[in-house]
């Protein structure tokens, strides 16, 4: 690798040693808790709220499908773990490769869950159906949503590595989208758990 | 092929202008940030104070008919939304904008453009929620929004309501991230956390409040906007299985917390001001911060107080007693350590103190009604009546507003470099304080006797009246105080006097710097040594325990700045400042487009408005760092 004379920002001594990026995108996911704390709890309020003549989340739910993407969305972590080694030890086409796989899974993972809305709405569960359907739909799309600005970052990261604009002293960036990624994968983990395979108790 | 290059580099070229309107609009300093902050809020204090004004008009006499049931509505649902979203917060910002850095030793904030972001995306928010009355439309549910009936209201007003806020919620959140971040990280060597002034602490726990608060309104925010667009069922349904107390649980959940986004500022600059009037140190320093950190966790479990008549049963409504009982404990403990710190000193009533006394007395009034809604069977009788709007105004009013503008008078030659003239502001600080009893104090009484609050008119004959006109003419002296700060700034402009570095002798590091600050805040980056920085800069005690001034050019030891990488070299040449950037503005104003076009429906509008803002964020990745 040839070596890029770059120009060295002035050394930041920070009070604590870490990067202030690091700490604003941990305060960042900190908030995010909050956000799907309360859109989990308005779940488990209204899990058992229905509405005559349409159907209960768990009597739609297809739980092997779920666990598939739910796997799926799962080793998008392993793949983002493997880009953020491969830019830390200077290995730029591994970086893109680990990183599209990455955005693959999400997208997978994405396809699935919109096709697993239709299959709902087909049955008869949609967002106005009932309580129970507002915020099972609110919830999961609000997941999906931050998915796919996951994937946009994790295509933008592959542009600028493609580009040149991703050195190795740059993977802290990798690092970053890494925390929105796993924490984004982590929240499913507790949605999957606790929407669909906790069986519900009137 | 040429020109386009040059093109693009004109696109990304980073803006320079030191002067005149784009340097304003452009600017990344933490300082002008702050001033732009204030200026906003100052200008929604006016507007949220007339429109109290025509409340107060419409009130005066029984059976007023100045106002519409309907017009009634939207003014005091703007009124509450200004005076929470557009004016106590922000004004709470601008001082975090512009003193906290400073405070801490820092150059600027962690991230400059996106504090130029938040300021941006909070006054597009704000223009947002005031187009509604343009397009006769404004929100008209209060500022609590209660649903069913929020989901309810026919026209657009609380459609409004929630997009609004959920733009000054981003806003908010963006602020409060990068905050925690230049506090955690950005302080000067030696700045441990307990040296931090109680300012900076107010600020960090206030924060914490923001970034883990505002999400769980956001939640709300969003159900309540998909309840009214896309007809989802989360507060109403047409079969009656959805819960709209769950609104007022995530309301307040978000509610409580930012009670204390609103008084905890207020909190900080008293105990700013407080040691530097009665020249003694803060009594009890790290009982004070604790006092706010421990109010900062308590804040969370006290939100069903504001929802005893709501009927969750004895057992909630209990706990949520004790609790609201429990936190007035470390609010009390505050204000004996502020009593502690008058205590034996000798005291100057110049106006940032008045100011600062005044919000000690009315914030320890509003308490003390708080204290009585913790009594179940007390807030039965209380609820829903003015009893309990005397009591939100002592505290918001009588603590925050108070507490601000001390912290205005304190700071103004910091800022501008000239000292506000001390008879015209001690006469605007008795002016408000009468007017603010004259406005408030009857409402105690009023509530007692059992007027309804969120009604447009009171009948004849219910002992209503005389206290309704006192109140009124309370509102109009509080206004016309407004106008002598008014004057007193403008004369201030023209011909106040140069305030110096340290016009008060006071005793943080904002204090060690030139009057206004240079854009780099400080030519070498303090090292600090103890709390109260500055103090122990200027005074030592001599043989005898007595306190003398350090003989003048020993003030700063030699050899105790950090050179480094910030070697100054003269006048700050060979400071990395951040540069400027058009891409916070550029982004933000997508914003209020998104809003506009979720509201009527005019999907193009906000996908135009999507793509500003997505666009903007990724020219603001990919600009240069740096214009060279």
């Amino acid at each position: 690798m040839a070596t890029v004379e770059h120009r060295a920002p002035p050394a930041h001594q920070t009070s604590t040693g870490l990067d202030n990026a690091k700490i604003a995108m941990w305060a960042f996911l900190g908030s995010e808790c909050l956000l799907f704390g309360a859109l989990i709890s308005t779940y488990l309020l209204y899990r058992n709220h229905g509405a005559s003549g349409t159907p209960l989340p768990h009597e739609v739910y297809d739980i092997p499908f779920t666990s598939v993407s739910s796997f799926v969305l799962l080793m998008s972590s392993l793949t983002m773990v493997l880009a953020l080694a491969a830019i830390q030890r200077g290995d730029h086409h591994g970086t893109r490769v680990w990183l599209l796989a990455t955005a693959l899974l999400g997208m997978t993972f994405v396809s699935g869950q919109v096709y697993e809305f239709t299959v709902f709405v087909r049955e008869g569960f949609t967002v106005r159906s009932s309580p129970a359907g507002s915020a099972f739909f609110i919830l999961t799309s609000f997941h999906g949503a931050h998915v796919t600005v996951g994937i946009l970052m994790l295509l933008s990261l592959a542009t600028m590595s493609l580009r040149g604009q991703l050195p190795t002293e740059r993977s802290t960036t990798v690092e970053y989208v890494g925390l929105y990624w796993h924490f984004v994968d982590i929240v499913w983990i507790v949605i999957f758990t606790v929407v669909y395979l906790v069986p519900a108790t009137k | 092929m040429t020109t386009a290059s040059v093109a693009t580099a004109g696109w990304f070229r980073r803006p320079t202008s030191k002067r005149g309107v784009w340097s304003w609009l452009t600017t990344v300093d933490h300082k002008r940030i702050g001033i732009l902050y204030g200026a906003t809020a100052i200008l929604f204090f006016v507007i949220g104070g007339v429109e109290a004004l025509f409340i107060r008009i419409q009130l005066a006499r029984p059976e007023g008919k100045v106002l519409s049931a309907h017009q009634y509505n939207e003014l005091f649902t703007m009124h509450g939304l200004t005076m929470i979203f557009l004016v106590v917060m922000p004004l709470g910002a601008a001082f975090f904008n512009y003193m906290m850095p400073i405070m801490i030793g820092a150059r600027d904030v962690a991230f400059p453009r996106l504090n130029a972001f938040s300021y941006w995306v909070f006054l597009f928010g704000g223009i947002f929620l005031y187009s509604s009355f343009f397009m006769n439309q404004a929100p008209d549910g209060g500022w609590f929004g209660y649903a069913p009936l929020s989901v309810r209201l026919p026209g657009h007003g609380m459609t409004f309501y929630s997009l609004g806020l959920i733009i000054l919620g981003i806003s908010s959140t963006v602020a409060a991230v990068n905050f925690l971040t230049t506090i955690i990280n950005m302080r000067a060597p030696g700045m441990s956390l307990m040296r931090m002034p109680v300012f900076v602490w107010m600020t960090f726990v206030v924060q914490f409040l923001l970034v883990f608060a505002l999400p769980i309104l956001t939640v709300a925010l969003f159900q309540m906007f998909f309840d009214r667009s896309l007809g989802t069922n989360f507060f109403s349904s047409a079969n009656g299985t959805s819960d709209p107390v769950l609104w007022q649980h995530l309301f307040w959940l978000f509610g409580h917390p930012e009670v204390y986004v609103l008084i905890l500022p207020a909190m900080g600059i008293v105990s700013e001001v407080l040691p530097v009037f009665a020249r003694k140190p803060l009594f009890g320093y790290p009982v004070v911060v604790f006092s706010g950190i421990a109010i900062g966790f308590m804040g969370w479990g006290v939100w069903a107080h504001h929802m005893f008549a709501v009927g969750l049963g004895p057992v909630a409504n209990t706990a949520f007693a004790l609790s609201t009982m429990f936190i007035a404990v470390p609010t009390g403990v505050k204000i004996f350590n502020w009593m502690a710190t008058l205590w034996g000193g000798s005291i100057r009533f110049a106006s940032p103190m008045l100011f600062s006394l005044g919000m000690i007395a009315m914030f320890t009034i509003g308490g003390l009604s708080g204290v009585t809604h913790a009594i179940v069977p007390h807030d039965y009788q209380q609820t829903d009546t003015y009893y309990v709007v005397a009591h939100f105004h002592y505290v918001l009013f009588g603590g925050a507003i108070f507490g601000l503008f001390s912290g205005l008078y304190y700071w103004w030659p910091k800022i501008t470099g000239k000292l506000l003239n001390e008879k015209i502001g001690k006469l605007h600080f008795w002016l408000m304080i009468v007017g603010f009893n004259l406005t408030f104090a009857p409402f105690h009484i009023l509530g007692l006797q059992g007027m309804v609050r969120r009604t447009y008119q009171y009948p004849k004959g219910y002992g209503f009246d005389f206290w309704n006109m006192v109140s009124t003419i309370g509102s109009f002296t509080i206004a016309a105080s407004l106008l002598v700060f008014f004057y007193n700034v403008r004369k201030t402009r023209k011909e106040g006097r140069i305030a110096g570095n340290d016009p008060w002798d006071a005793r943080t590091l904002e204090w060690t710097t030139t009057s206004p600050p240079p854009e780099y805040n400080f030519e070498e980056i303090p090292v600090v040594h103890a709390l109260d920085e500055f103090w122990h800069r200027k005074y030592v005690e001599d043989k005898e325990g007595r306190i003398v001034p350090v003989p003048s050019g020993a003030q700063e030891p030699a050899g105790e700045h950090v050179t480094g990488t910030y070697a100054a070299h003269g006048e700050g040449h060979g400071i990395h400042m951040p540069s400027q950037s058009y891409m916070p503005l550029v982004a933000a104003t997508g914003m209020p487009l998104v809003g506009w076009g979720l509201a009527f429906r005019q999907y193009w509008l906000a996908i135009i408005g999507g793509l500003i803002v997505i666009g903007g964020l990724y020219a603001w990745a990919l600009e240069p760092a740096a214009e060279e």
